[in-house]
């Protein structure tokens, strides 16, 4: 396995990393507690996040420190203020921020600490995905724990500064982690996104002014402070600094959650990480970070993984989940899944959203069991661009069209044999079979 | 009807961490879901709703609008499996079916002695240790038959 070196999963790896007297002695709180101490200026302490380039790892790659500092200006807008640490993570493929919240939740809280004191926030929401029930009592331990240690709550280490952090246990819904249906869900809605603007930092959660971030972005945070933008910067490429926690997943010897640095080849993660494509077969193609990331074909495997090297083979770079697709599995087949999947989760509100994912699904379903014609391709084609770009009110939409795009670009050959044979020309017969037909059940 | 008094008294904790306390609503409906025989009935939602100061179809929404919240009692044990992209291309569709033949349901039915209810998920966030399914709320991953008919053939 390659060398680079870590700092995100290193605590991780300690017997009983989640309980406060393991995690302490590994320098948990120290960051937060120098800031605390020194009582410095908390538009200082965004500015290093700013500096570092850190970039959200939810999916949009969006800068964190430029998000913080959308937070209107205390001094002149007395509102409270909220941050929902979004834990939603129910991107396909993506399963990074479990292990986080499992193995070091105090890693999180710190986070969320430098977070509250960065931007005066009366409280932070950390917004779990309903499933995630030990990663959910672990962080709740924590927060108790944490609590008694007089870390949370009022007049934290008797320095005058309040921050409530609190659970909040999500119900199952993809749309839940897009930041606006994520705050309707936190108000005990259903998650319908919001038409933006208003953005969150002047409206959001309850009216008030609000930020969202990824559980990996937040969890970043005590290191950049502990050690500096400059030493962040050390890590990844100049646009895309840091590590990132890649869950590569799929059709690989050795799936997993691997700490690599930014603009690492996705080559490098497959072979040497993943243990290369499993049962010695050829790799066919490949989600670059996530389901909604347009599937790229085999050759491209050696592409950096950052924003903009995924972005230039007209992918993106998402959640930096990538699932991998050996010689024989179906590109129809895996369509069909996440159109499904799309399908199931959108939330309804728009038009071009509920009806466009259904037909996708349809279409590529009577595709893959061979009851497809020509003139499909180009329903699919024209359909997708009715539902992107922006045409909706989230990206759900684009979600759904940006990968059948994709898939019509890179292996438009394999959905013409479907339609010309009759049949998935990779399980050798017509009719949704068990996967097993085509990809052994993995021990 | 009315909520038992043990789970208004943790709703009256749940509504304190929030500045409005509908807030407490998700959090609360798998509180009486876990506590009330696995699922929201009817005469639940009502109580919830008083409880909220909501209308009962405020609450009916959001009940529905989530996956994991029941509208149907289940059987004893729950098993869903993850039928989303990573899980099935490592398998998924032949777990689903050995869930099936070790337990009498089909999906999305609860089988004839009301053991077993089996369902079909989206994407558990569990994708690199393909494929899995949830059993009553603990998940079982990297999955094969031998160690689905051991789970399952194992449980009262």
């Amino acid at each position: 396995m390659s060398t680079h070196p870590t700092y995100l999963l290193n605590r991780a790896q300690l017997a009983d990393s989640h309980t406060l007297e393991v995690a302490r002695k590994d320098g948990a709180y120290a960051a937060f507690e120098k800031i605390l101490n020194e009582g410095q200026d908390p538009k200082a302490v965004t500015e290093v996040v700013k500096t570092s380039g850190l970039r959200g790892r939810g999916g949009a790659g969006f800068p964190t420190g430029l998000k913080w500092s959308f937070m209107p200006d205390a001094s002149k807008d007395t509102r409270p203020r909220y941050m929902a640490v979004n834990a939603d993570e129910s991107e396909p493929g993506t399963c990074k921020d479990r292990v986080l919240m499992r193995e070091d939740p105090h890693g999180l809280l710190e986070g969320c600490l430098i977070a509250g004191y960065a931007m005066g926030l009366e409280a932070v929401y950390i917004y779990v995905r309903g499933e995630y029930r030990l990663p959910y009592k672990r962080m709740q331990e924590a927060i108790d724990e944490a609590r008694a240690a007089g870390l949370i709550g009022k007049n934290i280490l008797g320095k005058g500064f309040d921050l409530e952090i609190h659970m909040h246990q999500g119900a199952g819904a993809y749309i839940c982690g897009e930041e606006t249906g994520l705050m309707e869900s936190l108000e005990g809605k259903r998650g319908h996104p919001r038409p933006k603007p208003p953005f969150p930092a002047g409206f959001g959660l309850w009216g008030q002014p609000t930020t969202v971030n990824n559980v990996e972005s937040i969890f970043n945070v005590p290191f950049i402070m502990t050690h500096g933008a400059a030493w962040f910067r050390g890590f990844g490429t100049e646009k895309s600094p840091g590590n990132f926690l890649c869950g590569i997943s799929g059709h690989v010897a050795k799936p997993g959650v691997y700490e690599v640095p930014l603009g690492i080849t996705a080559r490098e993660i497959l072979e040497e990480y993943a243990g290369g494509v499993w049962k010695d077969r050829e790799l066919k193609g490949w989600f670059p970070g996530g389901s909604s990331t347009g599937i790229v074909p085999a050759d491209l495997i050696d592409t950096p993984m950052d924003h903009d090297s995924i972005k230039g083979i007209g992918s993106m770079f998402g959640t930096g989940a990538m699932i991998m697709l050996d010689e024989t599995a179906c590109t129809v087949r895996a369509s069909e899944v996440l159109a499904r999947f799309y399908d199931h989760e959108s939330c309804g509100q728009c038009s071009q959203c509920r009806e466009g994912t259904q037909w996708l699904n349809q279409i590529f379903h009577r595709i893959e069991n061979g009851r497809g014609t020509m003139a499909d391709v180009d329903l699919l084609e024209s359909l997708s661009h009715g539902m992107t770009p922006g045409k909706t009110i989230c990206a759900l939409s684009d979600a759904a069209a940006i990968p059948t795009l994709a898939v019509i670009k890179h292996f438009r050959d394999e959905i013409v044999e479907h339609i010309e044979k009759g049949c998935c020309p990779l399980k050798g017969g017509t009719g949704t079979a068990p996967a097993t037909d085509r990809t052994e059940v993995h021990a | 009807m009315a909520l038992p008094e043990k789970l208004v008294a943790e709703f009256d904790q749940m509504v304190t961490k929030y500045p409005e306390r509908r807030a407490a609503l998700i959090p609360a409906i798998h509180r009486c879901q876990e506590e009330l025989d696995g699922w929201v009935s009817p005469d639940t939602m009502e109580d919830i709703a008083e409880y909220f100061g909501l209308e009962p179809v405020d609450v009916y929404g959001v009940v529905t609008f989530y996956p994991m919240f029941r509208t149907k009692p289940p059987g004893k044990h729950v098993v869903s499996v993850c039928h989303n992209i990573s899980c099935d291309l490592r398998g998924a569709q032949g777990i689903l079916a050995k869930v099936c033949e070790v337990t009498g349901a089909q999906v999305g039915q609860t089988s004839a002695d009301g053991k077993f209810t089996v369902e079909h998920v989206e994407c558990q966030g569990a994708c690199a240790n393909a494929p899995m399914f949830d059993l009553d709320g603990v998940y079982h991953e990297d999955l094969d038959d031998a160690k689905v008919a051991k789970i399952l053939g194992g449980l009262k």
